[in-house]
């Protein structure tokens, strides 16, 4: 394995690593426009120029793979003089628009002129090029020519990694734009990432732009929950709402992207109807009420009914909650001798791919399973047994019966059954039936874990608080469980997700540490 | 008068077409290779007669063909590069328009040293006479079997194909042309890979020059030993010389590499016209360093202009007198690569735009005094920097015109227009011909 020496740092690599990988390692940061990890090398933008000792000239670090012992300078004279140099002529027909540019904070020439460049524009020529403004590209890109510095990382995305080639190259040298080819819309499923690997503000996201300045917003890392690939993303946020999705690399899940639809979903998770408070139905209307009053109503119908007969109490939950839930359900199932049921439905035309799009636009499929609890014939099961009366309470945990399942048999189970609980956070249809709502957090407004369809577990993290009173789902079950059972609540979903993992299941080998940023397989 | 090989149809009259080619010995060299070489030993043969690419870059052609892998499975191509473009360059046009069959043989010998059966000539839109004959050319040798299966019933085949480009210097930087024959734009490939092992659809490529294939046949005819003798032994050869610009007589002359480029103008060409002193001359095409007047007397060889401080380039001897303004030509210059630049690497891109700019307003009025150190640092700037050469390409005659002649860029910077024309109103630069 080569030995390459970078600003006086001595590191060994696998052979074939670039000197920018290698740098990367060292902690070493080369400027860089067009050289993306997910993409070909594309050599032209020229900020990763170094020097290299016994090399004539400069040479692109993205580009020039190490060899036994080589030494490289990223900070000597001749390497700053080719950045700020690259600088230079990148700024000569930029419109330097930051004020107005929707990437301004997280712009790359912007940063780079910072830290590299920083001198007095020498350009006194009299006109730039004008080209295109605000070009839409599809439903989810706008495109500024002007701004565009040419890295061709978005043309090589739409070329290697969908290959559907909605973008080119046309016009050449310092007219060159980027454009859409005659008759194409970038309308693929996977279009909105062209945005993220922008590194300027030429492509930027039409759901996204002039929402907000980026240095006001808050990052938290999660799980996108749109289906059961568990793409790794970056949820930002500003006082409670969240503006965006952003994928997050993982080498095993997602690489560096995610698909429009998931990016879509984040609007959905904090639309209208959300449930605000804890209701309880009095004479014939609901009450708000407090969290104490409600968990104990709920607490005494289910300590009741489960002392009835083995099912009088059935719990159906479904394949978007989160691990800790299905395992404080669970615990609450045991102890009432109730029946769990869980339910995975997509819709039967869901859009999927052989890429990260799936077919199971749930996110928690294979968490339900890992934890044995029976999926789609138990939930019909139990509304049967509901429908004949035989069941005193129902809980329904994030299930969308009366959309999931038919609609007939939900309605006759629901009318029979006595005491209806509903946790969503949404003001479900099912709600007309229930005797008590309790209003849960999305998995944007909560901390816990999903298992995607490879069994990989993967952690989320509370990014905004739930609406009103609503609360995280772990919380809520945590704290029914806890009257139940009549023992000190989980005070986290970590603690709920030790408990699970001490079970010495599927999840016996992981801890909350471990799992981290990129998350762990769960034992086969 | 030396004897002409490259240019033997100047006294042979319709040596392009394949009759009189072949009552002339064509295809002579054909049938030697063929019948009495092995590939390895025509590539043997091509290294030690020490022939030079004649494209611009003089890179040892028959080390190149050595390049490629000794095995692979992979079909192998020949790209002929016939992109004849850079100013001041016209000497691969004759060629083709005066005698294709020359080329069609060195092209036939080439693929058969280099184990190749398919050939592609990639020639400039532009050159549409040559196109045509060159296809005329290739019609005919198919027809006598020349091309196609079993050369000369060798069991040996060859595919000729003709390609026209589509009017873009760039698509004769070597990956350029094989990028833009692939159907793609022309934006020259990073290497490494060199062509030799990733050229054309990813297969081990050979591009080579017109004028060095049409040296390869007489080289199998009269031997390596024959042809080192012509000229210098390390860049040996006959030369097409394209003269071009304030001489009495322009025009391509074929001379032994090394001839003097004093000889070349005051001899061959017959001096300055009009009794004007001479100024300046660009040895190698557009994009190579100037020499003044005081700095002719170099042997015109590859190594020799080198040392000398420029390159020989294609070879496109651009003679200036001194009634012409070296800021105007310059400007000229950098319009040219300005319109060329491909625009993939950022300093090409918008490094050539900048020098253009910078150089329009030196001529026309709006220039500072630091514009003449201005053109200095920017072309500095982009000058070994980028991709392909075409920076260096329009980097390099700057950095010579205004280190040469400074005191001309700064007096057009002072005065605000040209020295060398009466004030009044400012000229388009097609009109501002002086002499």
């Amino acid at each position: 394995m080569p030995t390459v020496e970078i600003d006086g740092q001595t590191i060994e690599v696998e052979a074939g690593t670039t000197v920018i990988q290698a740098a990367e390692r060292l902690g070493i940061e080369i400027p860089h426009y067009c050289w993306h990890p997910g993409l070909s090398v594309a050599g032209n933008c020229r900020m990763c120029l170094v020097e290299i000792e016994k090399s004539p000239k400069l040479q692109i670090a993205c580009n020039t793979t190490v060899a036994d012992g080589m030494v490289v300078h990223t900070t000597s004279e001749k390497t700053k003089t080719a950045q700020k140099a690259v600088l230079e002529f990148l700024l000569i027909n930029h419109p330097i628009d930051c004020p107005v540019c929707d990437q301004a904070g997280e712009c790359k020439l912007q940063e780079y002129y910072m830290d590299y460049d920083r001198q007095r524009s020498r350009v006194t020529l009299p006109e730039k090029h004008h080209k295109g403004k605000a070009i839409p590209l599809g439903p989810h890109v706008m495109l500024d020519q002007e701004r565009c510095i040419l890295c061709a990382r978005c043309t090589r995305f739409l070329d290697e990694v969908t290959r559907t080639s909605e973008l080119g190259i046309y016009q050449r040298g310092d007219h060159s734009v980027i454009a859409l080819a005659p008759g194409k819309t970038l309308d693929n499923p996977y279009s909105a990432n062209v945005v993220d690997i922008c590194p300027v503000g030429a492509l930027t996201n039409r759901d996204f732009r002039f929402k907000a300045r980026v240095w006001y917003l808050e990052r938290t890392r999660s799980v996108c929950g749109a289906c059961a690939n568990g793409c790794n993303i970056e949820i930002s946020h500003r006082g409670g709402r969240i503006f965006r999705f952003q994928p997050r690399a993982n080498a095993d899940v997602n690489q560096y992207w995610m698909c429009d639809q998931g990016r879509q979903s984040a609007y959905a998770l904090q639309g209208e109807g959300r449930v605000m408070q804890p209701l309880l139905r009095g004479e014939g209307a609901f009450a708000a009420v407090e969290w104490g009053a409600a968990l104990h109503e709920v607490a005494e119908h289910l300590v009741q009914a489960g002392r009835t007969s083995p099912g009088a109490v059935a719990i159906v939950t479904s394949a978007q909650a989160a691990n800790e839930e299905v395992f404080l359900l669970r615990r609450l199932a045991e102890r009432l001798g109730a029946r769990l049921a869980g339910i995975a439905w997509s819709p039967p035309d869901a859009l999927h791919d052989d890429f990260l799009v799936k077919a199971d636009k749930n996110p928690n499929s294979q968490g339900l399973r890992l934890q044995g609890v029976p999926l789609d014939g138990e939930a019909d099961g139990v509304l049967a047994a509901a429908a004949r009366g035989e069941v005193a309470v129902l809980v329904l945990h994030r299930a969308q019966l009366l959309a999931w399942r038919e609609r007939a048999a939900v309605e006759a189970a629901l009318e029979r059954v006595p005491y209806l609980v509903v946790l969503d956070g949404d003001q479900r249809e099912e709600v007309r039936y229930a005797n008590a709502v309790l209003p849960v957090g999305t998995y944007a407004e909560s901390d816990g874990t999903f298992t995607n369809h490879a069994g990989r577990v993967q952690r989320f993290e509370r990014a905004v608080a739930p609406p009103g009173e609503a609360r995280a789902g772990w919380w809520v079950l945590a704290e029914l469980a806890a009257r139940v059972c009549a023992e000190a609540p989980f005070t986290s979903a970590e603690a709920a997700f030790t408990a699970l993992a001490g079970e010495g299941g599927a999840f016996r080998e992981l801890s909350w540490a471990a799992l981290g940023g990129q998350g762990r397989p769960a034992a086969r | 008068m030396p004897e002409l090989l490259l240019l033997r149809h100047r006294e042979i009259p319709g040596l392009r077409h394949l009759d009189v080619y072949l009552q002339h010995g064509g295809y002579q060299a054909v049938r030697a290779a063929l019948l009495e070489h092995t590939p390895e030993q025509l590539v043997d043969m091509v290294k030690a007669s020490n022939l030079r690419g004649r494209g611009g870059a003089g890179f040892p052609t028959g080390m190149k063909w050595g390049f490629l892998p000794k095995q692979g499975g992979k079909p192998v191509y020949l790209c002929v590069n016939a992109d004849e473009s850079e100013p001041g360059t016209f000497k691969d046009r004759e060629i083709m328009e005066c005698d294709p069959h020359q080329l069609l043989e060195g092209i036939l010998v080439t693929c058969f040293a280099i184990r190749s059966h398919t050939a592609y000539i990639y020639i400039r839109g532009e050159l549409l006479l040559a196109y045509e004959r060159l296809c005329e050319a290739v019609r005919e040798a198919y027809a006598k079997g020349f091309l196609g299966t079993n050369v000369l019933g060798t069991g040996f085949d060859l595919d000729v194909f003709v390609h026209r480009g589509a009017g873009a210097y760039i698509c004769g930087e070597e990956t350029g042309l094989i990028e833009s024959l692939e159907g793609k734009r022309a934006y020259p490939r990073i290497k490494p890979p060199f062509p030799a092992t990733h050229g054309l659809f990813g297969c081990p490529t050979i591009v080579n020059n017109v004028e060095t294939l049409a040296c390869v046949p007489h080289i199998v005819l009269r031997g390596a030993d024959w042809f080192r003798s012509i000229g210098p032994e390390k860049s040996p050869g006959p030369k097409l010389f394209c003269v071009s610009g304030h001489v009495v007589r322009p025009g391509v002359y074929e001379l032994p590499m090394g001839t003097p480029l004093r000889e070349i103008i005051y001899d061959h060409c017959g001096g300055i016209p009009n009794g004007r002193a001479l100024k300046a001359v660009i040895p190698g095409g557009a994009s190579m360093p100037v020499f003044t007047a005081a700095e002719i007397d170099v042997p015109m060889d590859m190594d020799s202009v080198q040392k000398a401080g420029s390159f020989l380039g294609s070879a496109g001897v651009i003679v200036m007198d001194d009634t012409v303004c070296m800021v105007w030509a310059l400007l000229l210059l950098s319009q040219f690569f300005h319109h060329e630049s491909c625009g993939q690497c950022t300093p090409c891109r918008e490094g050539t735009g900048w020098l253009h700019g910078v150089l329009t307003r030196l001529e026309h009025g709006g220039a500072s005094a630091r514009d003449a150190q201005l053109l200095l640092d920017v072309s500095g700037n982009m000058m070994g920097n980028t991709i392909c050469a075409l920076a260096d390409a329009a980097a390099m005659p700057v950095r010579a015109f205004v280190t040469k002649y400074r005191a001309e860029f700064e007096a057009h910077a002072e005065l605000g227009r040209c020295p060398l024309r009466p004030s009044g109103a400012a000229l388009e630069p097609r009109q501002h011909a002086h002499g």
